[in-house]
């Protein structure tokens, strides 16, 4: 059978620039314009940033291997971004506070997980759902349904205005973040133990290393970064509700899948991801700009992915 | 390592723990519900729990398998749609009957198209069925883009109100398909599934049709769902194209719930029925306990996930214990 040889993070970027170009031509497209489009593409980077930070600690639990997965982003991000929004309320000397608070309530959910993972042998894909429920429920317990506060001036100066050369503040951050989970990744005992238990837990567990530990410590770090998720996304909305959250929830796990990192666990990269997230991220507004119907926007992101999936998402047969 | 005595029950009979977490739940509701057995009562929750009993059983067939289906709740949506648009308050039985036909195929071909990527195009089922999950509620959106429709009166009053025998119709719903379940665990397609599931590369050299046997439970799942939804259907007696998406994940609970595990290969259809049971008593248990509005989802979710939880607390005092 013939192999691609191009990488699936590549590829996925690929896709992406393709389709941008393509858009250049549609009705209220960019057309020639250079100015309209930088603005545009700069736009859909932005948008990106969101769903590329939030599928972060999808990134890692599915590298963690054991069917590892984390339904309980979206109801994270939600939580977070109320909380930011409440202890924030308006105020620029509230926001590392809020920032500290959200990062500590993601990882003590992502904690809980982990523990229900390692110690109770819960499956993954259960238990996160299972906080899912909580975690919506907590939100309801605590808000009634209605939330007051704001965001902090300089959160929006900072996530959504133009901070540098006429980039906007949230794709600095992301650069940065890249900078970081790279490092996470590759240059550190974290991230080699975290591949060694994703290839095999066995094998990993008789090397020495402590699964136990690392799968905890791998799901509370996704909460972080669900939280942090969460404080970016109200700090870009500038707006909260109850269910801000949930639309990330699907898609971080797409955005992993397309970017080329196993599923099944052990194989993978946060540049996969990333390139994952603008795919996702520019396809779903090529939908809104075109005015399509909800329906047929549905089926066409539907069929999408599954292409998508189709060409590079293969699992191997079992003639080889 | 030697596993305990629990672990070894549980594993012979994947259902006990099912059971034993039924008679609580079924204990507590008749405590605060008086009349629970009596045949009128029995019948309105059991006509209530049967949509996600059928899409359980249709779930868990597919874990059993080793796979997952992430699309069933839009499935539920597309057999509604088509029940409530071409059926219409006023139709007549007999168009009824060839319209259920219809959105059984639709619920088999959506199923099909599922056990055609996961089984022989290879891709990963979670994100498989989460991709064509878009494409069935975005088909049902297109069906029906606003609430409305609906069936005639004499078929919801047939549904709601069949009593045979004391016994609702739910109970000979399930009947039937335990009985046929029954059946088909003892033929030889029943022992493939499992081998599939349990390991499919031992399969395969085995001379198992690994890739038929996947792609069977995928259309088995998208028959269930449509079943589902025209008992959902029959149950609200209107059309709304989103009226499914609940029971996507709530059927994943009642299938692990009832003793089928994400990683495949063990399990069977009677557990996941009765997990379906215990969801909605729990619900009914919260709704009779004056529990306050605001807390009620996250009582909800609580129960559920200490039920998920206490197998595993079991075998972890055990071993502390030994």
């Amino acid at each position: 059978m013939k192999r691609l040889t191009i990488s699936p993070p590549l590829a996925a970027v690929l896709l992406a620039i393709v389709l941008f170009l393509l858009s250049g031509f549609l009705p209220n497209g960019f057309g020639g314009n250079l100015d309209v489009a930088t603005a545009q593409a700069i736009n859909i980077v932005r948008l990106s940033v969101f769903l590329g930070i939030i599928a972060a600690g999808q990134t890692l639990v599915i590298i963690s291997g054991g069917e590892g997965i984390d339904l309980s982003t979206g109801a994270v991000v939600t939580l977070t971004a109320i909380l930011t929004y409440t202890i924030v309320n308006g105020r620029n000397e509230q926001v590392l506070p809020a920032l500290l608070a959200v990062l500590v309530v993601g990882g003590l959910i992502g904690l809980v997980n982990g523990a229900g993972i390692a110690f109770l042998a819960i499956s993954p894909l259960v238990m996160t759902l299972g906080m899912a429920g909580v975690v919506s429920g907590l939100i309801l317990v605590i808000t009634h349904g209605n939330v007051s506060g704001a965001v902090a001036p300089i959160m929006t100066q900072l996530i959504a205005r133009p901070v540098l050369l006429g980039i906007p503040g949230a794709i600095l951050i992301w650069a940065v973040f890249a900078a970081l989970m790279w490092l996470l990744l590759e240059r550190t005992a974290f991230g080699r133990r975290l591949f060694a238990i994703g290839a095999n837990r066995t094998t990993a567990r008789l090397s020495g290393i402590n699964v136990t530990g690392m799968v905890i410590a791998t799901y509370a770090l996704s909460g972080m970064l669900a939280g942090l998720g969460g404080f970016l996304v109200v700090g870009n909305t500038g707006v909260v509700h109850i269910r801000i959250g949930d639309p990330f929830l699907f898609p971080s796990i797409a955005a992993v899948a397309v970017g080329g990192t196993l599923l099944t666990g052990g194989k993978g990269s946060y540049f996969g991801t990333m390139a994952g997230a603008l795919v996702l991220t520019l396809i779903t507004s090529l939908l809104t700009t075109m005015q399509m119907q909800e329906s047929v926007r549905r089926m066409v992101l539907g069929a999408t992915l599954l292409t998508m999936i189709a060409i590079y998402g293969r699992q191997r047969g079992f003639r080889q | 390592m030697k596993q305990s005595r629990w672990q070894q029950a549980t594993y012979r009979h994947p259902y006990l723990f099912a059971l034993l977490l039924l008679a609580v739940a079924f204990t507590v509701n008749a405590l605060l519900q008086p009349n629970l057995l009596e045949p009128t009562t029995l019948n309105s929750n059991m006509r209530v729990f049967l949509p996600l009993i059928l899409v359980a059983v249709g779930q868990a067939i597919v874990m059993i398998g080793g796979g997952i289906d992430i699309s069933v709740g839009s499935i539920v949506s597309v057999t509604n749609a088509i029940l409530a648009t071409q059926i219409g308050l006023s139709g007549d039985l007999s168009t009824a009957g060839v319209i259920m036909g219809v959105a059984l195929l639709a619920g088999m071909g959506a199923g099909a198209l599922n056990g055609l990527c996961v089984a022989y195009l290879r891709l990963q089922p979670i994100i498989t069925t989460f991709a064509t999950s878009f494409i069935y509620s975005g088909l049902a959106l297109f069906i029906l883009p606003n609430p409305g429709g609906g069936v005639p009166s004499r078929l919801t009053a047939f549904y709601r109100e069949t009593i045979i025998l004391w016994l609702p119709l739910a109970f000979y719903v399930i009947a039937l398909i335990l009985l046929i379940w029954a059946a088909i665990r003892r033929t030889r397609y029943g022992r493939y599934l499992y081998a599939v599931g349990g390991k499919a590369d031992a399969a395969y050299e085995t001379g198992v049709p690994v890739r038929a046997v996947q792609f069977s439970t995928y259309v088995i799942s998208g028959f269930m769902a449509a079943l589902g939804g025209i008992a959902m259907t029959l149950l609200t007696g209107s059309g709304n194209a989103q009226v499914g998406d609940p029971l996507t994940l709530s059927s994943i609970t009642a299938a692990v719930i009832g003793g089928t595990p994400l990683s495949g290969g063990a399990g069977g259809v009677a557990g996941p029925m009765i997990g379906a049971i215990i969801l909605g008593l729990i619900r009914n248990i919260i709704s009779f306990a004056n529990v306050a509005t605001w807390w009620q989802t996250f009582v909800n979710a609580a129960i559920i996930v200490l039920a998920l939880a206490t197998p595993g607390i079991i075998n972890l005092v055990r071993r502390r214990n030994r």
